[in-house]
């Protein structure tokens, strides 16, 4: 069944991608949403009467020298089918939203055929995604890994015909790669230390890795501290930690359904599941787990003061997505995973279900991604409306205090701050604060986009609400975003015990730092509340009380505002230490290192040595030809002769 | 079928020789049956050399095939494969007719370029697979005219000036490893490569001109086929000669050269370097690495401001055979089978590679990056392969540049993690200049008036991509298809070299 599920899609991409001209395009379109329903249906069955075991399945051989040996295989335990269940679902209704959103595209001229093209990518992706979840080695773990990278950068730059589409798709590829190098080391390191990739040889290994050194950069390092930093190279490039978050932003030039599946829902949360799915090293590896935490507790701050002042309106939602992947970090850093796969659930619901219905406000507002164009759209779209209101109390964290009755987002944020309390102060208030300004720029998003007058009458003339293949997919991820919580919260973050059974082998935990996340003081736990109101409260003040004092408090604060909305100038910095002087340090070894350096040398050498023969060359059209030759012949004659006198080859 | 492996080696010469002889004429159909003729040789050289594929032993690391008759004078014809060599043969074969059919569009001079190409197989094959030193060498340095007369006849404005340089450079080369090889025979008393693998050359540290030699008369010797191996690879600083060769040459030729003929480099390398002075390898080891390092992150810089789409397939060429050299001088078997698989799947990605650029250049006469842009519109079908291509060459998993690349960074890590470290930066690179490219030649609004009435790929370069693009995928997805032929060679290679080196290397490596 798991096979069915990972090769349907990649059915469903091949034949859309490469049919669609024979069978025309919309019949791609359903056949490949189809075989991805059929994925996400069969993920259900498996999901639901899954028993907790590991299951493997070997499909075909890999790559193999030596003792470095693989297949392509899938691996299946609780954590692959938590994972098999977010990605199908989301990306079916991704699919079958994009009938409604891609079906007159103004950036593709009129009979230009771009929609099999677009359903093809999303179905590989999912496929890609799936060989990435379902992988039972680091190498095929890898493969999905660059296969979601590839397709990201073929739909964030979708739009082929936009420059900064495909600025953005480079960019969004190449910083993919930066995080792909410190993946590909790790992989070096724990092939060196375990002599093999397979997940059940480096598991048994891991208690030894704590106990053994490596040599890294003439560095003598705890082994699982080495393995365990540059794993999370790789993930912080997947997931946009801190310092390699740059492309996320920017892959907003993609379709709006792009959006959703990928910069949301499932491959920015795949650093997170290589964490998780690691979690056996990380657990003898507290250096590594301590980065972590900070990496993840530094991201959920700095990318929540960014998504403060942005006017983009997916852009506020993308660096939302930045910070909600902060908190996961941290529960994966202090050893609760389970309370990172829980976020990582709920996330995938509410965040798809925001980009989406934010997809329904640009779609019906013909294109505009601009907050400040938009305003009183409650009553042009009023299905929208309350998606989108569901995804905010879901993000901001609606819910009872001191119950575990609440939107989704209310029970796993706030198991990610009582766990983060256990850390330390310092952690757990910038996760705290973080959730405050989670709440203000989410509550301002809905206020500046529903409420109030309309900013742009002509604009709002025209809006209308999405279709019904737009509306069904917010209705049930609506559901989830509502419903995964509560649902979810006992296996996910319920006392240890049951936690441990529910995962069975498939993690590593920490069950101290799950237990005094439980003992914490109830300040700690009604603090998440406590900074979602103030959240609420403040937006309410300054975009609906009084809309003029933004502009006022831009103003006073011009500095600071330049630095946020700037988003602390990581683009400029990264620009002027990375990538002008690689072209000008590129641009110096071609002219001078090759041009002058080198065959400066040789010529020099050979005008000096030999100018006979560069002269005789010059003239002659192919002079030098005979005199390799002749230099060749004699060259054969004095061996041939030596050889011959001296008796052959016996 | 004891003659197999001479019969797959002289079929292309045989086909030039009837050229030379019996063709006669410049016309249109003296031209058309050159091409047939070339076309029908190279295709039977290849099915042919399917049963030294499929009738090689794989469990057998030693030479199979092999011919062994006198020759002139006291000298022997000794001919053989191991799972090595075999694979260089097969990638020869395979690709030969692709390069035939990348010139059928030329008009000028069609016969000579034909038997041009004829002969140069019969010469690469030969280098693959000669067991005898002369024999090697003749075939070795014999590559060398048709090579530059390819470039110096029918190349673009310089081409003498780059048939010049690849002459020059090649020069130096073919005098050290002649020197080397008179060297070699002189201690053993043998040419044939057979005995000289079982001979150990003294290592023992020597004093010449007052310099003391670590490894003796093993370092000296591979230093002398260091020059002709690394200029033909090419290595840094010795690659200055191949984006004037690449540029200059006609497209057919550039794929010849970049997708087969640099390989006999790492063949030489793995055949005498390792096989032969383990030792003297070993003391060169450390300078080989970094040098294979440099070279990754060099090459991929100037790569990165390159303007002529020619000279930047050219420049990441050489960047990818860093990785070729990389995984050679790791020895270990991880590199060393990464370097092999590199080199064959490079043969496929850069040839396909240099005929994507071909495809436009034909269609345009420009080789200016900027004089193209948004061709997407229009060549939908030539977008989808120079993509797939693009992300080979990439190294994206699932297709054969991954495989290779993996594989000697696996290897070189176990031996060194700074060099490590330098050249899996080349992974970032990579993907910053060949994305760009891409997205130079195809992406954004097509809005120059020349490109209005471009057309897609023709029928005939849908053929000529297809097996390119069928073999990439196949080696991706599953790369058995080499490692199972060259695995039992590459473990006994690693085996032989391991016990050759001095008790004390031995630990050390252990050690680190």
């Amino acid at each position: 069944m798991t096979t069915i599920i990972l090769l349907a899609p990649l059915l469903g991409a091949l034949i859309c991608g490469l049919a669609w001209r024979w069978i025309g395009e919309f019949a791609g379109q359903v056949i490949a949403t189809a075989l991805v329903a059929l994925a996400a249906v069969l993920s259900w069955i498996v999901f639901l009467g899954f028993d907790g075991g590991t299951l493997h399945v070997t499909l075909m051989r890999f790559v193999e020298s030596g003792s470095l040996s693989t297949d392509w295989s899938i691996r299946l335990d609780r954590l692959t089918a938590v994972m098999l269940i977010v990605v199908t679902t989301v990306s079916a209704l991704v699919h079958l939203y994009s009938f409604g959103y891609m079906a007159h595209d103004h950036n593709f001229r009129e009979g230009e055929a771009y929609k099999a093209r677009f359903f093809a990518y999303l179905s590989l992706f999912t496929f890609a995604m799936l060989a990435l979840v379902t992988a039972d080695n680091l190498v095929q773990l890898f493969f999905g890994w660059e296969g979601v990278g590839l397709v990201s950068y073929l739909l964030v730059g979708f739009y082929y015909r936009k420059t900064s589409a495909n600025t953005a798709a480079i960019k969004a590829f190449v910083v993919n790669r930066v995080g792909d190098f410190g993946f590909l080391l790790g992989i070096g390191a724990i092939f060196l230390l375990t002599d093999s990739v397979r997940f059940d040889d480096i598991f048994a290994a891991a208690p030894d890795m704590a106990a053994t050194t490596l040599s890294f950069l003439s560095i003598e390092w705890n082994a699982a501290t080495i393995v365990g930093v540059l794993l999370f190279i790789g993930a912080a490039g997947k997931s946009a930690q801190l310092g390699l978050h740059t492309w996320l932003p920017d892959a907003m030039e993609g379709p709006t359904p792009v959006s959703a599946l990928i910069h949301a829902a499932t491959m920015v949360t795949a650093g997170v599941f290589l964490i998780c799915r690691m979690s056996p090293i990380y657990e003898v590896a507290p250096n590594a787990q301590a980065l972590i935490v900070v990496i993840g507790a530094a991201t959920a701050f700095f990318a929540a003061t960014v998504g403060l002042v942005q006017n983009d309106i997916k852009r506020v939602i993308a660096y939302s997505t930045a910070s909600q992947l902060g908190y996961m970090f941290v529960a994966a850093g202090m050893g609760v995973y389970s309370a990172a796969m829980f976020h990582l659930l709920t996330h995938a619901f509410f965040k798809a279900l925001l980009f989406l219905a934010a997809g329904s406000v640009i779609h019906g507002m013909n294109g505009d991604q601009d907050l400040r164009n938009y305003g009183g759209l409650r009553k042009k779209m009023p299905a929208t409306f309350w998606a989108m209101m569901i995804g905010t109390m879901a993000i901001t964290g609606v819910g009872i205090p001191f119950t575990y009755i609440g939107f989704a987002g209310f029970v796993s944020k706030d198991a990610i701050i009582e766990v983060a309390w256990v850390n330390s102060g310092l952690v757990f208030w910038m996760l705290v604060i973080a959730a405050a300004m989670t709440a203000f720029y989410s509550w301002r998003l809905m206020f500046l986009t529903f409420f109030g007058t309309p900013r742009k009458p002509e604009l709002h003339a025209h809006a209308h609400e999405a279709g019904r293949s737009m509306l069904i997919p917010l209705a049930v991820l609506s559901v989830g975003a509502v419903l995964a919580g509560v649902v979810w919260r006992n296996v996910f973050f319920g006392e240890e015990s049951t936690v441990r059974a529910w995962f069975g082998e498939s993690l590593a935990m920490n069950g101290h730092v799950l237990h005094e996340a439980h003992e914490g003081p109830a300040w700690v736990a009604a603090s998440p509340f406590v900074a979602m109101l103030v959240g609420l409260v403040l937006a309410w003040m300054m975009y609906l009380r009084d809309p003029g004092m933004p502009a006022r408090l831009a103003t006073s604060a011009r500095g600071l505002h330049a630095f946020l909305l700037n988003k602390w100038y990581f683009d400029e910095l990264f620009e002027a230490i990375f990538v002008r002087p690689s072209q000008r340090l590129g641009s110096w070894f071609w002219r001078r290192g090759d041009d002058r350096g080198i065959d400066g040398v040789v010529n020099g050498v050979s005008l000096g040595l030999i100018p006979a023969i560069t002269r005789l060359a010059q003239r002659m059209q192919s002079g030098y030809v005979f005199h390799y030759a002749f230099a060749m012949v004699l060259g054969i004659a004095a061996l041939v002769t030596w050889v011959s006198f001296t008796g052959g080859s016996r | 079928m004891d003659s197999l492996l001479s019969i797959v080696t002289f079929i292309p010469a045989i086909a030039a020789l009837i050229l030379a002889v019996f063709l006669r004429g410049e016309d249109e159909a003296a031209r058309k049956n050159a091409k047939w003729l070339a076309l029908l040789a190279t295709v039977a050289t290849f099915l042919i050399s399917l049963f030294l594929y499929f009738g090689f032993d794989r469990s057998n690391p030693g030479f199979q095939f092999v011919e062994d008759h006198a020759w002139i004078g006291g000298l022997r014809y000794k001919m053989g494969v191991d799972g090595i060599s075999v694979m260089f043969v097969l990638l020869t074969t395979v690709l030969m007719p692709v390069v035939i059919g990348a010139c059928w569009k030329v008009k000028h001079r069609v016969k000579e370029m034909m038997i041009a190409f004829l002969v140069l197989e019969t010469l690469m094959i030969g280098v693959f697979s000669a067991l005898d030193l002369v024999l090697f060498y003749v075939f070795f340095e014999g590559t060398l005219i048709p090579g530059a007369l390819l470039i110096g006849i029918w190349g673009g404005k310089q081409r003498l000036y780059a048939a010049f340089k690849f002459f020059l450079y090649t020069f130096l080369g073919s005098v050290l490893m002649l020197v080397a090889m008179i060297a070699m025979y002189f201690d053993s008393g043998t040419t044939d490569i057979v005995a000289l693998l079982q001979h150990n050359f003294a290592s023992s540290p020597l004093t010449v001109a007052g310099i003391t030699v670590m490894g003796g008369l093993q370092t000296l010797l591979f230093l002398g086929f260091l020059a002709s191996f690394a200029v033909k690879l090419p290595m840094w600083p010795l690659h200055t000669w191949q984006p004037d060769a690449y540029v200059q040459a006609p497209t057919a030729a550039t794929v010849a050269l970049s997708a087969i003929l640099v390989k006999m480099g790492g063949y030489g390398f793995l055949r005498f370097s390792l096989g032969m002075f383990p030792v003297g390898s070993d003391v060169m080891q450390g300078l080989m690495l970094w040098l294979s390092a440099i070279a990754i992150v060099y090459t991929s810089l100037v790569a990165f401001v390159q303007h002529d789409i020619k000279r930047l397939i050219a420049y990441s060429s050489i960047a990818h055979m860093g990785f070729v050299t990389l995984g050679i001088f790791s020895a270990n078997q991880q590199g060393i089978d990464g370097a092999i698989f590199q080199m064959v799947s490079h043969g496929f990605i850069s040839a396909a590679m240099f005929l994507c650029a071909g495809v436009v250049i034909d269609r345009l006469r420009a080789q200016d990056v900027d004089a193209f842009g948004g061709l997407q519109s229009r060549m939908p079908a030539y977008a989808l392969v120079f993509l797939f291509f693009t992300m080979a060459n990439v190294g994206l998993p699932g297709t054969s540049g991954f495989v290779g690349e993996f594989l000697t960074l696996m290897g070189a890590f176990q031996v060194n993690t700074w060099v490590a470290l330098v050249a899996t930066s080349g992974v970032i690179f990579a993907g910053g200049y060949g994305l760009r490219l891409f997205r130079r030649v195809m992406l954004g609004d097509l809005i120059k008036e020349a490109l209005k009435s471009v057309t897609d790929l023709s029928g005939r370069e849908k053929a000529l991509f297809a097996p390119l693009v069928l073999f990439v995928l196949l080696l991706g997805l599953y790369p058995a298809l080499v490692t199972d032929v060259i695995g039992a060679s590459t473990a006994q290679l690693t085996q032989t070299y391991q016990a050759a080196l001095p008790a004390d290397a031995g630990i050390q490596a252990a050690a680190n």
